[in-house]
């Protein structure tokens, strides 16, 4: 019953990205689909390691030490990232910086809590983000929801959406963990077990799946680099 | 307030009276008495500012209890008036034209506890949540732990620990509440 009263309360596609007919500046009208002209929504592909082994074992240790977070603070984790930004805990010194964009960075923090409508855009700017990229979940919220884990909002296993590489746990983990933390997923990556961009891509189907479940007002493509 | 009070109950029918301290009372009203009332203290009586407009789910009752708390900078004094709404027809009187900043909180009303106000900006359009399928849920009847379990995956060994028990046993510590 419940699936029904979705179908019919399903809210539709949003008036800036219904297809509509522009007048460019010199005054010829043309046609814009933005879902399909704005987006490029080919599917994920798994990327292959390099020819010999040795390589691949550089160019981990080379990823490994330049870890680029995305400046996206979800929750109030994000508020413990801003003392490794400072002298005192100085994470600049093992190669992790943070960018403004998606496509200058290859590791995602999801700090804290995350309601359904931040996975939306997490999931958008997760997606936008260069192969190879990492997910690193910040907080007890991130795991089995923390103290969030009865709300009617927020997601409760942040591995469902997306493939996570490190778990901090702590409410909130002091910047110490978030360094340990970093320090943990730089062995992943050199051991070469951090591949979630391919795990994502190889059970794309899966993620979406559950992804479409929690995020009712789905208006955007299934894949949008 | 006490001399602002009996010059209020001169003009209009107000009704069950809470002072709660010197400087802030509530007054129960109709609806019908809600918008002269206010316009009458914004324009008369020097509350200039909406403070908030927030509802209270009394479900055994079958009531919402609407309450829009004005402020009166120069006097320091702040005045709750409360209308109660029938829960199967919520329905209430828009008062966006009085103070702007209203529509803000009648979206979120619409929203969160499904109150309508006839004729306020952008009151259908999504507020905060995006895509909800249930009933809005500030409602009581609105179980958020069951909507949780169904809607979402839980990782399973999640265990709670009374903190009273927990020192007991394990730290040896006595006393708090039985």
């Amino acid at each position: 019953m419940r699936d029904e009263d979705m179908n019919e309360r399903r809210i539709g596609v949003r008036d800036e990205l219904r297809k509509r007919i522009v007048k460019g500046p010199d005054g010829i009208e043309f046609e814009v689909d933005p879902i399909s002209d704005y987006y490029c929504d080919a599917r994920p592909e798994v990327r292959p390691g390099a020819y010999a082994g040795i390589v691949e074992s550089l160019f981990n240790w080379a990823r490994s030490e330049s870890l680029w977070i995305l400046g996206f603070g979800t929750g109030c984790g994000a508020i413990e990232m801003r003392p490794l930004m400072t002298p005192r805990f100085d994470a600049y010194r093992y190669g992790i910086q943070w960018r403004p964009t998606p496509r200058q960075a290859n590791l995602f923090v999801v700090s804290g809590y995350l309601s359904v409508k931040t996975l939306k855009r997490v999931i958008r700017s997760y997606e936008q983000m260069q192969n190879p990229k990492y997910v690193v979940g910040l907080g007890s919220c991130t795991i089995n929801g923390g103290m969030y884990w009865d709300s009617y909002n927020t997601i409760k296993k942040l591995d469902q959406y997306l493939p996570v590489d490190v778990y901090i746990a702590g409410c909130m983990p002091r910047p110490e963990a978030l360094l340990a933390g970093f320090e943990e997923l730089k062995r992943i990556i050199r051991a070469g077990k951090a591949e979630g961009a391919n795990l994502y891509a190889e059970n794309f189907d899966w993620y979406k799946a559950n992804q479409k479940r929690v995020i009712h007002d789905w208006d955007m493509p299934d894949y949008n680099w | 307030m006490r001399t602002l009070l009996a010059r209020l109950k001169e003009r209009f029918a107000l009704g069950p009276i809470t002072e709660q301290r010197p400087d802030l009372a509530f007054v129960t009203v109709e609806r019908e008495t809600l918008r002269p009332l206010l316009r009458h203290l914004r324009d008369a009586e020097g509350f200039t500012h909406l403070v908030l407009l927030t509802a209270v789910d009394w479900i055994e009752e079958g009531l919402f209890q609407l309450t829009w708390l004005v402020h009166d900078r120069r006097r320091a004094r702040d005045i709750g008036l409360r209308v109660m709404v029938a829960r199967d027809a919520p329905v209430m009187d828009a008062v966006h034209d009085l103070w702007p900043t209203a529509a803000t909180y009648q979206r979120e009303l619409k929203e969160m506890f499904g109150i309508d106000f006839p004729g306020s900006p952008r009151i259908d359009e999504e507020f905060i949540l995006e895509g909800w399928v249930d009933i809005p849920p500030y409602r009581r009847d609105f179980d958020t732990l069951k909507f949780s379990e169904e809607t979402f995956e839980h990782r399973a060994g999640r265990g709670t620990t009374d903190p009273a028990t927990h020192m007991r046993e394990h730290l040896g510590i006595q006393g708090g509440s039985k």
